[in-house]
């Protein structure tokens, strides 16, 4: 990403350099202390915190946590989660790619009305849609139905999918197409075998996004789920803060722990998450 | 708007396939490949502009639909009252409210975040120890869920909770406050969560764009005798400004929607203090089984920001000429 600045002669500290690293440290601390503060939190007693909210456990309280990874509750939430992300990404970035590839390499009369037509959905996030939907998923009769959420959020995440993979796939040369047609490849042929791999990095940035929002995703699962088994991990967290409000140490723990499986897979993914942002910058 | 882009989209579908360009001479070995080509584009695109179609376009037509009905969901649906549900949703002083809070957020958001963004942006792009753990750590709270972000502040922030605790160990405790309570200062305290939350998103979009421009613009002032702040307002600055355009239709968009943190914070309260447009919606429409009435208080939200998002389009992005997300729109 950065071009190998060339290098320069080592000088004295300057000022914008201090400042920088200023900035960066108290960035640091008020973006980590509220999320440390969660997590050591859950090794707490309420009683220790109501004490002293800013004290480090003493002793360290393991139970908190144990009996949250211990309720199938929980696991509950995170594999409802994880289903519902699952076919949500995987559908969004299926029917995103041949939408984008049929957009971007096929000439064809109102090519770019449909494509006006995907890019009006980016004005509309799901949450304002929520209470329409819900009313045409009850209609349908899919409440309390995994896919009736599962299927919204892909069709929320199409327009961005959409507008990331078409400048991708367009910019593939159209020698690469001829020679796979010359070798008796049929359109379809290439998308599958050529254009898809190639397109790899722009995919996974995709299907990234598409992942995250939908992990995150809080008020259409509220509309749709009122039985507690079929709750995500947002509407668990929630839940559970007014379930125990009282219990400040277990809430914490439960916040903690349903805040690792987003964190550990940005860790894994920043670069992608990073690339797309900046590659849906620049078009 | 509403009504219009089902049409736009009715015409859309067939020219795809069926219309091409003018059809091709019937000779025999031309015909072949054209239905094929038509039968792939089908297969390409029917599926997602179904489900785009079916779960985007339909609930804003549905919502529209039922906007003009008094229903609570459950009966028949037979009692028409055409715009009076609009009528009533715009007179409303605490929808009215609800509006100005979102402006509010929005306004702030302006002034506060992104100065703040560029700010930050421009310290960290350069050569320093530690970027990419800074890049990670400041993007770190846009992954966390909002709903996780809203139960970690409220905690935090409890009367007592920690930020009181950490104000009075430094000697501020008369800076002390019911954070979520005071229904004077309940709308600035979440915008300071929605900060934390959504700041390193800015920060991280804007260093992108800076590191796409190329060093030598900057250079070639200095060396004509600029400082370097001046090459930063008159050269840096400027060559941001695609990337500016984005993060604040981005911002905008997601102020005039704020709803989770909100909701999960504390439901628009006390006393309305922080009642967005959406959590609006969502306790008249969903909490009070006010449907037809929810139905059109949605329909004002898109309006709004369709609105927003048409003159901004057409004042502010269409310079951006490469811009992702304006090409369609143009």
């Amino acid at each position: 990403m950065t071009a190998a600045a060339p290098a320069r002669p080592r000088r004295p500290l300057r000022p914008a350099t201090l400042a920088s690293y200023a900035v960066g440290v108290v960035l640091v601390v008020l973006t980590v202390v509220p999320l440390l503060y969660v997590v050591i939190g859950g090794f707490r007693t309420t009683a220790q915190i109501n004490e002293s909210p800013t004290a480090l456990p003493h002793p360290w309280v393991w139970s908190n946590y144990r009996a949250i990874v211990t309720s199938s509750l929980f696991w509950r939430f995170v594999g409802n989660s994880a289903l519902i992300a699952v076919v949500a990404t995987t559908l969004a970035v299926t029917l995103g790619a041949m939408a984008a590839f049929a957009l971007s390499r096929y000439a064809f009369k109102g090519r770019e009305a449909v494509y006006l037509l995907f890019t009006v959905g980016l004005l509309f996030p799901l949450g304002v849609a929520s209470l329409p939907l819900y009313l045409e998923l009850r209609q349908l009769g899919w409440l309390e139905n995994p896919f009736a959420v599962a299927l919204p959020e892909a069709a929320f995440s199409l327009p961005l999918t959409i507008v990331i993979l078409r400048p991708f796939m367009r910019a593939v040369p159209a020698e690469l197409e001829d020679a796979a047609v010359v070798d008796g490849t049929s359109r379809l042929g290439f998308f599958v075998r050529i254009l898809l791999p190639l397109s790899g990095p722009a995919l996974a940035t995709v299907a990234v996004l598409a992942f995250v929002t939908s992990w995150n995703t809080y008020l259409l699962p509220l509309l749709v789920f009122s039985d507690t088994q079929h709750f995500t991990l947002p509407l668990g967290v929630a839940n559970f803060q007014t379930q125990y409000s009282q219990d400040t140490a277990r809430i914490l723990a439960f916040t903690a722990l349903s805040m690792v499986p987003a964190l550990a897979f940005f860790v894994f993914a920043e670069r992608r998450i990073v690339g797309g942002l900046s590659g849906s910058v620049k078009g | 708007m509403v009504e219009t882009t089902p049409l736009v989209l009715r015409k859309a579908v067939p020219t795809g396939p069926a219309v091409g360009t003018a059809p091709p001479p019937v000779t025999r070995p031309r015909r072949r490949p054209a239905t094929r080509r038509r039968l792939e584009l089908l297969l390409l695109l029917a599926p997602a502009l179904t489900l785009f179609v079916g779960f985007v376009l339909a609930p804003i037509a549905v919502a529209v639909y039922y906007s003009v009905y008094r229903w609570n969901g459950f009966g028949p649906l037979d009692d028409v009252v055409g715009f009076a549900n609009y009528r009533q949703a715009l007179s409303d002083p605490v929808f009215q409210h609800a509006i100005e809070h979102n402006l509010v957020i929005a306004l702030l958001s302006l002034v506060v975040q992104l100065p703040i963004s560029i700010g930050v942006a421009l310290l960290l792009n350069r050569r320093m120890h530690g970027r990419a753990v800074l890049r990670l750590v400041v993007f770190a709270p846009y992954v966390v869920s909002e709903a996780v972000t809203a139960v970690l502040w409220l905690l935090i922030l409890q009367p007592g909770g920690f930020v009181d605790e950490v104000l009075r160990d430094v000697g501020l405790g008369h800076f002390v406050h019911l954070w979520l309570a005071d229904s004077d200062l309940v709308l600035y305290t979440m915008f300071a969560v929605v900060t934390w939350k959504y700041i390193g998103f800015g920060i991280i979009l804007l260093l992108a764009g800076l590191q796409g421009i190329p060093a030598e613009l900057r250079e070639a002032a200095l060396l004509d005798g600029a400082t370097g702040w001046q090459a930063t307002r008159f050269v840096t600055i400027p060559l941001l400004g695609p990337t500016i355009r984005i993060w604040i239709f981005l911002s905008m968009i997601g102020s005039l929607q704020l709803f989770d943190i909100v909701w999960i914070m504390t439901s628009g309260g006390p006393a309305n203090a922080s009642t967005t447009m959406a959590t609006y919606l969502v306790d008249r429409g969903f909490r009070r089984y006010e449907f037809g009435y929810g139905s059109a208080v949605a329909v004002i939200l898109f309006a709004i920001c369709f609105v927003f998002a048409l003159l901004y389009q057409r004042f502010a992005l269409r310079r951006d000429t490469d811009g992702a997300l304006t090409r369609g729109l143009a």
